[in-house]
């Protein structure tokens, strides 16, 4: 099976673990990450301003690359996931956003938010399957205890974002069960960390992290995981390196036995 | 040739502010056989009746149209009108020209085009109308009431008390209902089983009154005075006649681990159990998906202790069948499910309780034995915060839209039940408004303020977030200091809105009673009778019809109560005249229109007709006028056109059909 994929920028500098265990997992799970030839910048943060389309442009071009190649679109960032699901969703369902953006792009075949566009966890959990990922798991993670982050911009809005239940997901529990260890559920999961706010509120983004990281120590987390490389910056920055946070993917090619050939590359 | 008078309705300026009503008068005058046009202020009013009477004499008028509001509203009053006038009824149409067309546009021009064509439609109509007498039937004497909780409870023994017969069907093993879950009742603070068992005791004891319980409706055919009801009653593997009820085998049951429903799963029971101590009858029933001698075919515990030898596995469900005049619709509430709340960590922490929960535990009978504790730890709460509307006035589709009505005063109650018996704990209130329309209920409210200190948020609560160390942090709003509170708390109570039973929606299809999108029965009009449904000899009683207290759910029930006495009272009925028939000689017994008939009404006979001179056998449709409710849906399936329908005949629908394309 192959997937279009979209890494954006933070995956080529800061987060290359993310994306490096990712397409290791992937090859090894049996499915294809194909990068988008060309792509630009997300933007970040889902331009909200309703009055204008140049912001979702980028967005609209990567999506109408994986129609055209007639494959769903894999996300492996927060951020980019977010923002992608989000004018995806504009482009199906917001009549004058659709139309502006068609004017300008001038496709050969005007783009309606036709793509199918997934979270690497939903291919896991909707295309793979736990249950078979736990098949595929030669190195269980047997024994940790693991709080899952999740943050909010996989999660909300929920109607479009359409990933788990915002106020009670799940995903990432089923994720770590899957190999092979144990999720401590803490209720500051699903709670925001700030966001760029810690790069002009430094103290508030402190605030809001040493929530999180608290109640998941508290609750008995061994280490934290996300997919979010912003979260994973304010996590780290925020608490000291308090509690250990890494990227799902490295613990899933950890549990997979393929992350040796990512850190020896 | 038809003689026709138009009357055109002002209804104050209802109509006459958007349409202009002299124009479609004159207008009606170039219509096919109108003899005479006017407009009035108000036709439904004694002075517009008179001058539809006096026209119809003066003028030997043959038909009439009225254009004013939704034949809902006055199709009655004007065919009574005209009736009085010498005018058989059923020649009189309305033209809806203000629920259609007033109440919906505003440009004067466009609408009072719009009205000249629903004219011309009626006008089209009448004039192929004939006159119609309507049949009669019987009433038989004996009234159904749909569930038995207090709302039901009070139906029953007002309609006994006069004199008529009435069953009870209760879905569970007990009436009672969810009164008989409660602790006490506002705005006097006396307790709910004080009050409700005597009723109980006494509707169970009325010569008049017959109870099923463990049973539910199956079927429902027939019409008003004349429904045949299917009451299924569940086996209940005990003997009724034999039991004593004295509770051996209950205490004996080796399977006590089923949640218990009446103490909303609380604390267990056993697989034969009876609800409460005080139920009726007092009667167990053994669930069979927790017995094990059903289960596992070893055990069979109860009946070696039962002395009576009550006890019978080999019980089979029993279908009565029964006759009813009239059917009263008792079903209540449930509290809704809180999965699309999970921000308030119900199904996270045990120590986040609904206020039905809050109920059993106050409740001496309950699993606490009526001790306030944490369910987590059984630790005595010092900080108690309680969250209002959860679920109800919700803009978006998690909760439902309307305000459950009861929770304001409910925990208005609890918090001063707190504050009295327990004065070291703290209670706090999260509200958006506190809502206490209701004698004495204001003055209730303020007594928890001011008297007992229970301390009132003005706000919304975003989340419940547990602790490592079992407490509870509420984080919510103040809005009028206008900052974010973040307070402990050892025990959360989440006043979650109320909703109609989920069986109403089964229980209306059968009884073709409409209910809203909320699943609430619709009455019949919403300020002028509320106690009815729109489906002739159906009525409401309690929540079923909308959120209500016990003083408002016991006004309504003996108000339905007297609805179905006057129902009952009558020994006939007269029928409505506007009926399917077949055309014989057009009708080929293919069956479709008995498929489609929601009614039954419609069976077939193999008769000898005579077919212009050809004699020959055929299999033809008969409608049965006594069970024909007009709905038409035979006439538009029937693919010869043999189906027609008195009163909305073919001809007469295509002739308004032309008028409003003319």
């Amino acid at each position: 099976m192959k997937y279009s994929y979209y890494p954006g920028c933070t995956l080529k500098n800061k987060a290359k673990d993310l994306d490096a265990y990712a397409r290791a997992s992937a090859r090894a799970l049996g499915f294809e990450l194909e990068e988008i030839e060309n792509w630009q910048c997300c933007g970040g943060v889902y331009p909200l301003g309703s009055d204008e389309i140049a912001t979702k442009l980028s967005s609209v071009r990567v999506l109408n690359e994986a129609k055209e190649k007639g494959q769903s679109l894999i996300t492996l960032c927060s951020a980019c996931h977010h923002v992608i699901k989000r004018v995806n969703d504009d482009m199906k369902n917001v009549e004058d956003i659709r139309t502006r953006a068609n004017n300008y792009m001038q496709l050969e075949e005007p783009y309606a938010g036709e793509t199918e566009v997934l979270h690497f966890l939903e291919v896991l959990r909707d295309v793979v399957g736990f249950d078979k990922l736990r098949e595929k798991v030669t190195n269980p993670l047997t024994g940790k205890k693991i709080g899952a982050y999740y943050g909010c911009l996989l999660l909300r809005p929920g109607k479009i974002l359409e990933f788990d239940n915002p106020e009670n997901p799940k995903i990432l529990e089923d994720f770590i069960r899957a190999i092979g260890a144990e999720p401590v559920i803490y209720p500051y999961r699903n709670e925001c960390c700030g966001g760029y706010i810690s790069l002009k509120e430094g103290e508030i983004a402190k605030d809001m992290c040493g929530n999180i990281v608290d109640s998941a120590e508290g609750f008995g987390a061994q280490m934290l995981i996300t997919a979010c490389p912003l979260c994973m910056y304010n996590l780290k920055k925020s608490t000291d390196e308090a509690l250990p946070v890494i990227y799902f993917t490295e613990l899933l090619a950890e549990a997979l036995g393929v992350k040796g050939e990512v850190d020896n590359a | 040739m038809q003689r026709i008078g138009v009357f055109v309705c002002h209804c104050g300026t209802n109509i006459a502010a958007t349409v202009d009503v002299a124009k479609v008068a004159e207008m009606a005058l170039n219509e096919q056989g109108v003899v005479h046009a006017e407009d009035y202020q108000y036709m439904c009013s004694e002075a517009g009746q008179a001058k539809i009477q006096a026209a119809i004499k003066e003028k030997n008028l043959t038909g009439i149209v009225v254009c004013s509001c939704s034949p809902r509203m006055h199709e009655t009053t004007f065919r009574e009108a005209a009736e009085r006038a010498g005018l058989n009824p059923y020649m009189v149409e309305i033209a809806n020209i203000r629920e259609h067309c007033s109440w919906i546009h505003k440009d004067v021009e466009e609408a009072t085009k719009k009205a000249v064509i629903l004219m011309r439609a009626a006008v089209a109509k009448v004039n192929l109308n004939a006159p119609l007498k309507p049949g009669e039937s019987r009433v038989t004497k004996r009234a159904l009431v749909i569930g038995g909780g207090i709302a039901g409870i009070q139906t029953a023994l007002d309609i006994a008390d006069a004199g008529y017969k009435v069953d009870i069907v209760e879905k569970t093993p007990s009436i009672g209902g969810r009164m008989s879950q409660l602790d006490k009742t506002f705005p006097t603070l006396d307790c709910s089983a004080c009050i409700l068992t005597p009723k109980m005791v006494e509707v169970n004891k009325h010569e008049n009154v017959t109870i099923y319980t463990y049973s539910e409706v199956e079927k429902v055919s027939g019409f008003v005075g004349d429904f045949t009801v299917d009451i299924r009653k569940k086996a209940r593997s005990v003997d009724m006649d034999k039991c004593t009820g004295c509770g051996v085998c209950q205490e004996k049951c080796p399977s006590k681990k089923t949640l218990s429903e009446f103490n909303r799963g609380l604390n267990t029971r056993s697989a034969i159990y009876t609800p409460f101590a005080q139920a009726i009858p007092n009667v167990p029933v053994i669930d069979r998906d927790s017995c094990m001698k059903f289960q596992t075919g070893k055990c069979g515990v109860c009946s070696k202790v039962c002395q009576a030898g009550a006890i019978d596995y080999e019980q089979q469900d029993e279908i009565i069948t029964e006759k009813y005049g009239a059917i009263v619709v008792a079903t209540g509430f449930d509290m809704i499910k809180l999965d699309n709340y999970d921000e308030y960590a119900y199904s996270q922490s045990p120590d986040v309780i609904t206020s039905l929960e809050l109920e059993r535990v106050m409740n001496a009978a309950g699993p606490t034995k009526g001790h306030l504790e944490r369910l987590s730890d059984g630790k005595a709460p010092k900080e108690m915060v309680f969250i209002q509307c959860v679920g109800s006035r919700c803009s978006d589709d998690r909760g439902k839209s309307y305000c459950s009505k009861i929770c304001c005063m409910y925990t208005a109650k609890h918090a001063m039940l707190i504050r009295d018996k327990y004065p070291d704990v703290n209670v706090t209130v999260f509200y958006i408004d506190v809502r206490t329309p209701g004698k004495n209920f204001d003055e209730f409210y303020r007594r928890a303020v001011e008297d007992y200190g229970v301390n009132y948020i003005k706000g919304q609560v975003g989340k419940v977030i547990p602790q490592p160390d079992g407490k509870l942090l509420v984080r919510g709003v103040d809005l009028i200091d206008n900052k974010q509170i973040l307070k402990e708390a050892d025990m959360v109570v989440l006043a979650a809105a109320i909703e109609p039973n989920p069986d109403v929606r089964k229980i209306a299809t059968m009884l073709t009673a409409s209910i809203d999108t909320n699943n609430f029965l619709t009455e019949a009009h919403a300020k002028l009778r509320p106690v009815e449904s729109p489906t002739a000899g159906i009525f409401l009683s309690g929540v079923c019809q909308g959120p209500k207290d016990i003083p408002e759910t016991v006004s309504q029930a003996g108000a339905a109560a007297v609805k179905a006495i006057g129902l009952l009272a009558k020994d006939k009925l007269m029928t409505n005249p506007c009926t399917a028939h077949s055309d014989e000689l057009m009708c080929n017994g293919c069956s479709q229109c008995a498929n489609v008939c929601p009614y039954g009404a419609i069976s077939y006979e193999v008769k000898e007709i005579n077919d212009h001179g050809v004699r020959e056998t055929r299999r033809v449709a008969v409608v049965n006028n006594a069970l024909c409710q007009g709905c038409g849906a035979c006439t538009v399936t029937c693919p010869s056109g043999a189906m027609d329908l008195q009163g909305f005949s073919n001809r007469q629908i295509l002739a308004e059909v032309d008028a409003i394309c003319r």
